[in-house]
């Protein structure tokens, strides 16, 4: 056992932790802020892939990588914008739309894939972010290429996290997005249109996943192939009940999450010649179901989650 | 002018409504094969050829229909009562690798028959117990059953991995991960000489008939939709909401786990992580598209395999991406949720 325990101390698991955050902490964010509008966004999963390919397929066409990340930002809002249109002033069912833009988007993505890049042996590849260098910091032993020698994507997830739970917490639109999804009826009689502040929620909040995605191939791999989200966006929307519908606590729980994962992965290489691999790659999906069991009689649903606005309508 | 809600929908329009969303989601999807650079009404044909064209392709098409009929049921059902089953892909793997592991070997000299029979019973159990695990844990704790569902879909399929790769690794594969086969006992019987067709396809009809009977005749059936249309007049109706739920669970699971029975015991006689091209996925399109109607899915399940047969033919004479398929079916779920939601209303001047 002594090696699970000097894995622990290792500098690569301790890097590895926010490079595996970074996606999920887009991720969670997107779908938190969904779902603080009152919007179920069960199309994360797809849009994450969906992002991923438009990512990569503008940095491949020559644009460059953050030109990637914003293309990857539009493709996701385009399907919120559709997930929001049929779910609020449609009214229809948030699980089943979800499930369809699931669908649909990463159908639609391995799609345009196949069309721009035919079939090859190996799958074509683009230069990755490279790690930032701090002069001084990044030297810093241990803490330095933990912390200060990640890819820019991922210092840009931990700034959104804290301006999200800031606009949240203490802005008037942060308050017009949480009185939209604990109560719309009240919202609307203080001038508030729930209807657009939920469109805009859930718009917003899917760039945030196309972003998730396109970290996985703009940062921390440098190609794209279909299945590669690998239910990343499902453990997302598990993560936002684990983190009771709060931004700072999004973050935290997808760091520690990210954590486990490194740490498994690890694990598998010190004992995958005794312990099937496949066992260790349950973990972040069992983790999941287990947080989901123990935050959910402590978590705060917002109010209206699921519950379709209609003007004029108890 | 205005819209006003009705209060019944007529048969015409119930009917109307896939068939409009399905037109809808073809015209969606011919943009994009016009982007590929194909003639769409050639790429249509060309679908339709390789999916009835001769004698292997409608065998094939069929042989297709058969697990997406009972994926779809499973759908239906669970949906109905609000049960959000997004587990079919995992209930249908566990029910497929149970199959093959008990069918490897005849233990108890069961006439084939039975064997048969048998496993078909303990596949459809191995899917009940996944998804009655998601279900009591939304009854005892509140857990929303669609991410837990969907993400023991991934858990199963790592299991089934690391059971073809270790105890039921077949070591006549060349290496390949799949499990050992089954008996020849086991096997399916074929509908149709010289195909892949086999009487999976009349049990998944048979199920869709008796099933159509039970939700539109029976006790059960009203209590089924009651609880998913209200769970608090239906409580004050007497009706229980956890036995119930749990029902659907069984029956739910145990169609999804069903589907991978058949095609252990039909087609593959063994298992592989690729048995399934996202059947239990599909079953929740297909459901959707019969708008829960039982006998409706296995008419929605030819459109979804026709759809998935028939593009890989397509895609090799004209180049456009198989995926096609799958852009099509996905727009169809949409387009169907629109229809349904515009013939429930009408205009009123």
């Amino acid at each position: 056992m002594s090696e699970a325990f000097e894995i622990l101390g290792s500098v690569g698991l301790w890097a590895a932790v926010l490079r595996i955050a970074t996606p999920l902490i887009f991720g969670t964010l997107g779908a938190l802020i969904c779902e603080r509008a009152g919007v179920l966004n069960l199309g994360i999963e797809g849009i994450m892939s969906f992002g991923a390919m438009l990512g990569w397929l503008a940095v491949f066409q020559g644009a460059d990588l953050w030109t990637g990340l914003l293309a990857a930002a539009i493709g996701g809002a385009a399907f919120g914008l559709l997930h929001a249109v049929m779910t609020v002033p449609l009214g229809l069912s948030q699980h089943v739309t979800g499930l369809g833009i699931t669908l649909l988007a990463s159908s639609l993505g391995y799609y345009v894939f196949r069309l721009a890049v035919p079939v090859q042996g190996t799958p074509p590849t683009i230069t990755p972010f490279a790690p930032i260098d701090i002069p001084g910091l990044s030297d810093l032993p241990f803490i330095g290429p933990t912390l200060f020698a990640q890819t820019p994507p991922t210092y840009l997830a931990i700034a959104c996290a804290a301006l999200i739970a800031y606009v949240i917490a203490r802005t008037p639109l942060g308050l017009a997005v949480r009185m939209t999804g604990e109560n719309p009826h009240a919202a609307e009689a203080q001038g508030i249109d729930p209807i657009a502040v939920r469109i805009g929620a859930v718009v917003c909040g899917s760039a945030l996943m196309g972003l998730g995605g396109a970290f996985l191939t703009l940062s921390a791999f440098n190609s794209f192939f279909p299945t590669m989200i690998q239910g990343r966006g499902w453990v997302c929307i598990a993560l936002v009940v684990f983190a009771a519908w709060r931004p700072g606590r999004a973050l935290f729980g997808a760091l520690l999450f990210a954590f486990f994962d490194a740490y498994q992965l690890r694990l598998q290489t010190a004992y995958g010649s005794v312990v099937p691999y496949q066992l260790f790659l349950m973990m972040p999906y069992i983790l999941s179901i287990v947080a989901l069991i123990v935050m959910s009689r402590r978590a705060r649903v917002p109010q209206a989650l699921m519950q379709p606005y209609r003007r004029g309508e108890r | 002018m205005r819209l006003e809600r009705r209060t019944e929908r007529s048969a015409a329009l119930t009917l109307l409504a896939p068939v409009g969303a399905v037109v809808a989601a073809l015209i969606l999807s011919g943009g994009l094969i016009a982007l590929a650079g194909a003639n769409v009404g050639q790429a249509y044909l060309a679908i339709l050829d390789g999916a009835f064209g001769s004698r292997l392709a409608w065998t094939e098409t069929l042989t297709r229909t058969a697990p997406l009929i009972l994926t779809g049921l499973a759908a239906a059902i669970a949906f109905r009562a609000k049960v959000w089953n997004i587990g079919g892909e995992g209930q249908f793997y566990l029910g497929a690798i149970t199959a093959a592991a008990l069918g490897s070997q005849n233990w108890l000299h069961l006439p084939a028959p039975l064997l048969i029979v048998a496993l078909m019973a303990a596949g459809a159990v191995a899917g009940m117990v996944l998804l009655l695990v998601p279900v009591a844990l939304r009854l005892r704790f509140g857990v929303d059953e669609v991410v837990t569902t969907l993400l023991l879909n991934f858990v199963v399929l790592l299991f089934v991995s690391m059971m073809i790769e270790g105890p039921l690794k077949d070591p006549l594969a060349f290496g390949w991960p799949q499990s050992v086969p089954i008996v020849s006992e086991a096997e399916l019987p074929k509908l149709a000489e010289r195909s892949r067709l086999h009487v999976g396809l009349l049990v998944a009809l048979l199920l869709a008939i008796l099933l159509q009977i039970m939700q539109s005749k029976t006790v059960f059936g009203l209590e089924s939709r009651s609880v998913g249309l209200n769970p608090e007049a239906s409580r004050f109706a007497g009706i229980p909401l956890g036995a119930t739920l749990l029902k659907v669970a069984c029956l739910s699971g145990g169609l999804a786990g069903l589907a991978g029975v058949i095609e252990v015991l039909g087609v593959k006689g063994y298992v592989t992580t690729d048995l399934s091209p996202g059947y239990g996925y599909a079953g929740i399109i297909v459901a959707m598209l019969a708008n829960l109607q039982p006998l409706g899915v296995a008419a929605a399940a030819v459109f979804a395999a026709t759809m998935f047969v028939g593009s890989d033919s397509m895609s090799r004479a004209l180049g456009v991406p198989s995926f096609i398929a799958d852009v099509t079916v996905a727009f169809s779920l949409l387009t169907m949720l629109v229809a349904l939601l515009l013939s429930s209303y009408r205009i009123r001047r």
